[in-house]
């Protein structure tokens, strides 16, 4: 059975395993990790895994770490998600997603009227706090909050 | 306290102190904005004036304030017959007018404008009105009016009309919270004060009670601000009429007031009040659009560095 269950998609030799990703979200998670652009490797997605903590999706990036700031940007989507580095089949670095305090070019601003939607050359920007375990976006050039369906806004 | 070269974008940015900073300096440009004094302050100085949407008095008291002091102003002209129009963005027009003046005044119709446009400027930026965002030289002189017509501490001001989208009267509440004023809101059901905004103030010191009449608040305070209700709020207009109506100043109503009680109008007014009460010695709304002169020389004499 644990064997069935690894070979579903296959152990990797090195690069990063996200796991952990709140189900549903995997696609999402390559979305803000600019995949398969930002990498030459295999990337391999697991969605509705079985886990301990019910279904999980994860991400395998084959021959590609990923530095912790690139990922801490999804922890928006999915605040549980855990970065294995791999070498040579062994996790040599885990670590939890932090939320950023500033997220700059990920997510489009809600208010249509906001300067960062027109053909502006800038890139959209947020201070990101954490009210009650969920994160706030406010637009640092309208002020407009965004807490809720954050992964509705990626850009 | 050192203004030079900060932009002003919001009032979010300012603390009491540097309110009462502003305000002060305001004073000192009282005699200068009246043509009672001359100044040559911001002589070889030059403000352009970038109005991408139209406006009369904040464009104009801008344009006045430079030139009583001696500065020149370079003004955008319009819109249509600029490089706008054949599409040039907001951050391009920028990093080409700073090349031509020592401070900027902006209005634009999109909120974040101002501040998209301080990180381009290498010279100041003066918000004057950002989509329904902010109008931080509005606010300053609403609060100068209140202190030169009646008293910033221990105000009592009841605040009349569209609470719901007026950006004057939210970034007025926040500045006021910092004076820990006893604000009343009068308005419509359809047009209260976002609750989120109330809480706000609540937390930050302010005392705020909500009526729906002016009769239930004009006996007791000391500056009444009445807004203009926008027709194209309401679906119905027979039901716009009737909140129209019913919120009104007449000399009828005046009765009940204080002696003191000052009646405040960003204008331009439609018929919220009655043209009797222009002559009364509350109504301070014209007064209060003479007050944008000083408080625009005071900010740009600020942060172009020729006063601290």
């Amino acid at each position: 059975m644990g064997e069935e269950k690894e070979l579903r998609v296959r152990r990797i030799k090195n690069g990063t395993v996200i796991d952990h990703i709140t189900a549903g979200q995997a696609l999402n998670v390559i979305k803000i990790l600019g995949l398969p652009d930002a990498s030459e490797g295999v990337v391999s997605i697991l969605l509705n895994s079985p886990g301990e903590h019910g279904k999980k999706d994860v991400v395998k990036i084959e021959n590609r770490e990923l530095k912790v700031t690139e990922v801490d940007r999804i922890a928006l989507i999915a605040p549980n998600a855990t970065i294995n580095i791999i070498r040579n089949f062994n996790v040599s670095q885990k670590k939890k997603v932090h939320i950023p305090e500033f997220m700059e070019g990920v997510i489009r601003c809600i208010n249509p009227n906001c300067i960062s939607n027109s053909n502006e050359p800038i890139t959209s920007k947020f201070n990101v706090t954490v009210d009650d375990d969920r994160p706030k976006l406010r637009c640092t050039y309208c002020g407009r909050v965004i807490s809720e369906n954050i992964a509705k806004h990626l850009l | 306290m050192i203004f030079k070269d900060h932009h002003i974008i919001s009032m979010t940015s300012f603390s009491k102190d540097m309110i009462d900073h502003i305000l002060e300096t305001a004073e000192k440009m009282e005699p200068i904005a009246l043509g009672k004094q001359k100044s040559d302050l911001l002589s070889g100085k030059v403000l352009a004036v970038l109005f991408f949407e139209p406006s009369t008095r904040t464009r104009m008291s801008f344009e006045t304030a430079m030139y009583r002091l001696g500065g020149d102003v370079l003004n955008l002209g319009s819109v249509d017959a600029s490089s706008i129009a054949k599409g040039e963005t907001l951050a391009d027009t920028i990093r080409v007018v700073d090349s031509y003046a020592d401070a900027i005044v902006l209005r634009h119709p999109r909120e974040g404008a101002a501040f998209l446009a301080s990180e381009f400027s290498t010279v100041p930026i003066l918000n004057a009105g950002d989509g329904a965002g902010h109008h931080p030289t509005q606010t300053l002189l609403d609060l100068y009016t209140i202190k030169r017509q009646s008293h910033l501490d221990g105000l009592k001001i009841a605040l009349a009309g569209d609470l719901k989208y007026g950006r004057t009267v939210h970034s007025l509440c926040y500045a006021l919270s910092l004076y820990g004023a006893q604000i009343t809101m009068i308005s419509p059901p359809e047009l209260r004060m976002p609750e989120e905004i109330i809480n706000d103030l609540e937390n930050r010191g302010a005392k705020v009670t909500e009526v729906e009449s002016i009769e239930e608040a004009i006996g007791d305070v000391d500056v009444l601000y009445m807004t203009r209700i926008q027709k194209e709020r309401f679906p119905d207009p027979a039901e716009y009429q009737k909140v129209a109506n019913r919120l009104k100043i007449t000399t009828d109503l005046l009765k009940d007031a204080k002696q003191e009680l000052r009646i405040m109008h960003p204008l331009p007014r439609v018929n919220e009040i009655h043209p009797d009460v222009d002559d009364t010695v509350h109504a301070c709304y014209f007064k209060q659009a003479f007050y944008g002169v000083p408080v625009r020389m005071a900010l740009v004499a600020l942060v172009l560095g020729a006063i601290e």
